[in-house]
């Protein structure tokens, strides 16, 4: 056995507990998490079955962690897991999984699929089987600052532009904020209007807020490849930056793998609870609109509709937050079926996107919201994760679908009662 | 007296009986202990829901399909509630049953009247019946199936059709049926730990972890 495959197979080791063992115990092969998987309903390839893409695992639970196994094992009769067997579950694994969590709501027994399917990549990765991409931007993420290399002077840039643009100073380490802001690489380059929208909301709410260069990168490339001492260290650049400036709080941003990172694994990965809240900028608009901080004036009359974002809602217990936001602004604003905690991802999650062996899979993928929007007919699609908009604006290109997509932020910016803005920027 | 099969019955009603129930019990608690014995890591990151309730929740709410997906796997769901709901009403509502269970350990309740018991048992079998079709006909659940999971289909049959067979004497000798009745259920008793019969016990926990889990993060489950 080589020492990747044995590095492989003993972080895999690590993640079986109690629940992964009764998981595997209760499966009674129905059959129904297919059904809820996007992969499997737009391929109906039965390899494409959820609890498939842990046969492995589950062959070294039963050789490993029962007793009928063990002793099965002793007689040379357990199958053992071999670098060809990972190899060949990739594809399962990585390619035909964003993690989206459906199965997990589906299966009758209980089983989080998806929880497994997160502690597979750990092993995957430790054998050094994971997509060339995602093992590039970690390499790019850890010795740099970002999946997209060095992101900082883009980052000044973007934050001056902001701030040229509302009036509004945006000052970088300030101790004793409220909030650190942090952003998704694909916000900095593709979507960097949200950071002038945050700046205009904020001020009107008496929110104060700072960014870093430490630590001004949310996604965490550690957590979708699964390794968690990646994922370990890049949590930890944001921890050490918002302790050591002394915020109240770190704004998680519209991103959902981000959100899972941060708020939810963040503190096990680095071994303690933070000495900060964090809270997910559409939880935090939601609370200020609730605090009767965030006003808007006006409607959008176009016809909207919203994709959850599956780590932010469906795995992240965000559901009603975008919903009370929307219903301030949107004038004609219509549901898609499955909306909700059963939406359907926009395909490109998990390391799907960037990876391009998963091209094709992808984009068949695709077809199950391509039909939910043709259904609903939006004008404009509204979201809360910055990868879904990007993934969203590309397959939309790619299928003819001239359909607007916005971040839920920059909408409610939009028609925040504000008249500094009215009478133009602040001089 | 002079039965030939008296004895078989005798034998299974009595030392059989204990031993399959011995490995049943012993079974099913090795298992558990060796499910929980792996443990969890305590969960750092600050609740924003309640993870007990939800789990606990979860254990009784998960036995409702997701809104749309009975439609994709109408066999598999419908089959599933016939061939459970029957089951259960066979096992514990069949008078000589809850008789016996009073027996051993001096617990009884009312019984249901032996037409509805019957109608059960068929609906049963015809449920186990379509969902070995469904098993066999579609791509996903074929490729699903191991020895374990025909195993378990069989060892499930059995106890039934052995039942209605010795209950309404079709044919054999009523001993007989009645003694084979009784082992195939002691065959499903002592095949139970180690089994896919199994996820009857396993089920509560794996539900509940997964309420737990999502509860946790105030996301639903
Ligand atoms: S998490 Fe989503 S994509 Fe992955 S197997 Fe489950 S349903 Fe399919
Ligand atoms: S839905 Fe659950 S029980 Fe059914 S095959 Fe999938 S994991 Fe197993």
């Amino acid at each position: 056995m080589t020492a990747t495959l044995e590095r492989g197979l003993n972080a895999l080791r690590e993640q079986i507990d109690a629940p992964v063992a009764a998981f595997f115990s209760s499966c009674v092969s129905c059959g129904i998490c297919a059904e809820a998987c996007i992969f499997y309903r737009e391929t109906h390839d039965p390899k494409f079955t959820p609890i498939r893409k842990l046969d492995l695992m589950r062959r070294l639970w039963r050789n490993e962690y029962t007793l009928f196994g063990r002793l099965a094992n002793m007689v040379g009769l357990g199958r053992r897991i071999t670098d060809d067997d990972l190899s060949a579950w990739e594809e399962l694994v990585y390619d035909s999984c964003t993690m989206c969590g459906r199965c997990t709501m589906a299966c009758p027994v209980g089983n989080d699929i998806t929880m497994m399917i997160r502690k597979m990549r750990e092993g995957m990765s430790a054998a050094g089987h994971g997509p060339v991409e995602l093992i590039g931007a970690a390499q790019r993420h850890s010795d740099g600052s970002s999946p997209m290399g060095d992101l900082r002077k883009a980052l000044r840039a973007r934050v001056k532009h902001a701030s040229q643009e509302t009036g509004i100073d945006i000052e970088f380490d300030k101790q004793g904020a409220d909030y650190l802001a942090i952003f998704s690489a694909q916000e900095i380059a593709e979507f960097p209007d949200v950071i002038a929208a945050m700046a205009r909301i904020f001020k009107k709410a008496g929110v104060t807020w700072t960014v870093s260069e430490d630590a001004y990168e949310a996604t965490n490339v550690g957590v979708q490849i699964g390794n968690r001492d990646i994922a370990r260290l890049l949590v930890g650049r944001i921890v050490d930056t918002a302790e050591k400036l002394g915020v109240k709080g770190v704004i998680s941003p519209e991103c959902g793998h981000a959100y899972q990172a941060l708020r939810w694994e963040g503190p096990n990965l680095i071994g303690r609870p933070y000495t900060f809240e964090v809270v997910h900028i559409i939880e935090l608009l939601d609370r200020l609109r609730a605090q009767g901080k965030l006003k808007t004036t006006g409607k959008d009359t176009t016809r909207l509709t919203f994709h959850d974002p599956c780590q932010i809602n469906r795995r992240g217990g965000i559901d009603r937050e975008p919903r009370n936001l929307l219903n301030m602004v949107a004038d004609d604003f219509i549901e898609t079926d499955d909306a909700g905690t059963m939406n359907w991802c926009c395909s490109g999650g998990g390391g799907v996107g960037p990876n391009e062996r998963a091209n094709a899979v992808q984009s068949k993928a695709f077809n199950m919201k391509k039909r939910q929007f043709e259904k609903v007919a939006p004008d404009k699609i509204v979201t809360m994760c910055a990868f879904c908009h990007h993934t969203l604006e590309a397959q939309l290109d790619d299928n003819n679908m001239d359909i607007e997509v916005q971040g839920l932020t920059e909408l409610m910016a939009e028609y925040l009662d504000d008249e500094t803005w009215e009478r133009g920027p602040e001089r | 007296m002079n039965n030939p099969y008296f004895d078989l019955l005798m034998w299974a009603r009595g030392p059989a009986f204990n031993i399959a129930l011995f490995i049943f019990v012993a079974g099913i608690a090795l298992r558990v202990v060796e499910i929980v014995a792996l443990g969890r890591k305590r969960d750092l990151a600050p609740a924003k829901g309640n993870p007990v309730a939800q789990g606990l929740k979860t254990i009784f709410t998960r036995s409702v399909p997701r809104k749309g997906l009975v439609a994709y796997a109408p066999i598999t769901y419908i089959g599933g509630y016939i061939f459970h709901m029957g089951f259960f009403v066979a096992f514990f509502l069949f008078g000589p049953h809850i008789a016996f269970i009073d027996g051993l350990i001096g617990v009884s309740w009312p019984n249901l009247s032996r037409v509805i018991i019957e109608s059960a048992v068929a609906l049963s079998v015809l449920a186990l019946f379509a969902l070995l079709y469904a098993r066999m006909a579609d791509p996903v659940r074929r490729a699903l199936t191991t020895f374990d999971d025909c195993l378990v289909w069989l060892l499930s049959l059995l106890p039934m059709v052995t039942g209605y067979v010795a209950v309404n004497k079709l044919f054999g000798d009523p001993t007989l049926m009645l003694a084979l009745h009784i082992l195939s259920v002691e065959l499903l008793m002592i095949a139970f730990p180690f089994t896919k019969l199994m996820h009857a016990v396993t089920f509560v926990m794996a539900r509940y972890y997964n309420g737990a889990i999502q509860g946790r993060k105030g996301a639903q489950s």
